[in-house]
């Protein structure tokens, strides 16, 4: 289907007056690819009879053929639509791929079953699970998200205090720092069995379960953060009247957060691993706890579905970090961008 | 060689303070070594003179200066401004660096605050951070981030960051040594204007003879480590001085002889 390209566009928009050849060639041209790219997907759902029975074909066909006249109204009106406009337009190559693969997807599977079934659902059997079975998905996303989010933020905030603590002060290094080097390491799922019968919940296993997963990078990140401040900024702070106090909060703290931010960016990735395994186990809700109810009825599409919606709350997650790390590290130079 | 800094008839605003130094040994231990930098220093200073400390490089300057700062405490013999012993670190004696080592996440505005921020000071003092910055030239960088400012920029912030305190004496550690030599001209008659204007005591170390002649009313000689006191030489002519004047050649002379470096003349 990728082979909708130069040649297509111009005869398709040959009658336009306002639209050159330079430019169907350049940014109009990667535009009508991906229309026509998402309409060959809304078509090949059609045209074709599913192997097997899905009730939402013709639903995707529609929605694919709707976003497919979305592309097309944006490409030839993108510089009214201002920002989101510029947006499309950055993105076009990446619909052409986008619509060429789930078109792929579409006629590999639920068309001529070159990919076995089960295994291998079809796009619209997909699109059922998000409509047939919302509510328990949406359940399972909320479950999910408190259990991340308080064991996150508890790890978070001790691994911090901790880190500060330990790079600040050689005392309270010398007792915590052999705990750390000994428990640290360990991967926190190893804790699971131990944590399920001693702890009075499930719930709380795995908030202490995440709670550790993102202590100890955090701890680790935010101490070689504090220890490495250049010394010649306590000196200047000293001389300007600075008290320790000062020189905690004002002084290390602030030179430390690139650090912490790597410390919090490993322990998220960490923690995530911990709460799929932990909903795996022993809670009976939450995402990894659906995927594995659909396992046990061979819910394939249920798993995808799981998955996609998985995939994007942990890159959303990301994404909210590395936000709030551009905010606060504006003063930094070169970034890494998410 | 000793020539008496009183010879000069200035007389002095009153905001600067008189630092004496004592007798001061100082050494450090390198692996169970002991290291001696300091070697009896006697250094009485006037208030509001500006005196600059010469001497080969890793002879102990820094050291010295780090001790008038309270920032470390000598091995022996005291050190008092206005005759109150120096303990530890005051913001009535500032240092300004070698390098700006400014704060790369505070805005030149507040890094110029830090001293008054750290006081508890800053609320009711706000306009004076504003009038320091005024005064070094950056009114319109004052929103700016230190990776955003060129060198001379950096070290003009770290000078404001310093005289927003109104210093009664300030330390000076070869601050202009990373500088361009253009900006550096610039700045040390900058740094001269400033310092008739705001009449502190001034202590520079640098190892550039030259700016030691420009810029001070008396230039001490240290020796090689540990550092002793070689020669003190009052430099008797007016501000603003001018680089060519024969009588500043003639002690130019003379101080790098005394460094060992006649042959280079």
């Amino acid at each position: 289907m990728s082979t909708y390209s130069v040649s297509d566009a111009t005869t398709a928009a040959a009658p336009r007056a306002a639209v050159t050849f330079a430019n169907l060639s350049g940014s109009y041209g990667v535009g009508l690819a991906a229309s026509l790219a998402w309409l060959a997907f809304g078509l090949s759902c059609l045209y074709w009879p599913d192997v097997g029975d899905w009730s939402r074909t013709e639903s995707l066909a529609i929605g694919a053929i709707v976003i497919a006249a979305f592309i097309l109204f944006g490409t030839f009106s993108a510089d009214y639509l201002g920002s989101a406009g510029q947006a499309l337009r950055k993105r076009a190559p990446w619909l052409v791929a986008f619509g060429a693969f789930v078109t792929l997807w579409e006629v590999a599977t639920a068309k001529f079953a070159w990919l076995p079934l089960p295994f291998f659902p079809p796009p619209q059997s997909i699109l059922e699970v998000y409509t047939d079975d919302l509510p328990k998905l949406l359940d399972s996303v909320f479950a999910s998200i408190k259990l991340q989010l308080g064991g996150y933020i508890i790890g978070a905030t001790i691994g911090f205090v901790t880190g500060v603590s330990i790079g600040w002060s050689q005392k309270i290094g010398y007792w915590v720092h052999p705990v750390l080097r000994f428990i640290g390491p360990l991967p926190a799922t190893a804790w699971l069995p131990i944590a399920f019968f001693t702890f009075p919940s499930s719930w709380s296993a795995s908030t202490f379960l995440i709670a550790l997963a993102t202590g100890f990078p955090v701890t680790v990140l935010t101490w070689s953060g504090v220890a490495s401040v250049s010394t010649a900024y306590y000196d200047v702070a000293r001389t300007l009247g600075a008290k320790p106090s000062f020189l905690v909060l004002k002084v290390a703290i602030p030179a430390a957060l690139p650090h912490v931010f790597v410390g919090l960016f490993m322990g998220l990735g960490s923690s995530f691993a911990v709460l799929v395994v932990a909903e795996m186990i022993g809670v009976k809700a939450g995402l990894g706890w659906y995927l594995q109810w659909a396992q046990g009825w061979a819910a394939y599409a249920n798993m995808y579905a799981a998955l996609i919606v998985m995939s994007l709350l942990c890159s959303g997650a990301i994404t909210l970090l590395f936000r709030t790390r551009d905010r606060l590290l504006v003063w930094q130079k070169g970034v890494v961008k998410w | 060689m000793v020539v008496q800094s009183a010879a000069e008839a200035i007389t002095y605003p009153a905001v600067g303070a008189e630092l004496d130094i004592e007798g001061v040994s100082h050494a450090f231990d390198i692996d169970g070594a002991v290291l001696p930098v300091l070697d009896k220093v006697n250094l009485s200073i006037a208030p509001g003179e500006f005196v600059a400390l010469l001497g080969p490089s890793g002879c102990g300057k820094s050291t010295l200066l780090r001790l008038v700062a309270g920032l470390e405490k000598p091995r022996s013999g005291s050190l008092r401004e206005d005759e109150v012993r120096i303990s530890g670190p005051h913001p009535s004696r500032v240092v300004v660096f070698q390098d700006p080592t400014l704060f790369p996440w505070r805005s030149v505005w507040d890094n110029v605050a830090l001293g008054l921020e750290a006081q508890g000071i800053l609320k009711p003092q706000r306009h004076r951070v504003d009038a320091v910055i005024e005064l070094v030239g950056l009114s319109s960088f004052r929103n700016a981030y230190p990776h955003q400012l060129s060198g001379g920029m950096a070290q003009r912030v770290a000078l404001a960051r310093a005289l927003v305190n109104d210093p009664k004496i300030l330390v000076l550690d070869e601050p202009l040594g990373k500088l361009d030599s253009l900006t550096r001209i610039a700045m040390q008659s900058e740094l001269v204007a400033l310092w008739q204007r705001k009449g502190f005591t001034t202590l520079l170390v640098t190892h550039d003879v030259e700016e030691a002649l420009v810029l001070a009313n008396r230039v001490i000689v240290l020796s090689d480590r540990p550092a002793r006191i070689k020669a003190d030489i009052a430099v008797a002519r007016p501000y603003p001085r001018h680089r060519g004047d024969p009588y500043l050649a003639d002690l130019r002379k003379q101080i790098l002889g005394l460094l060992g470096l006649e042959a280079t003349w």
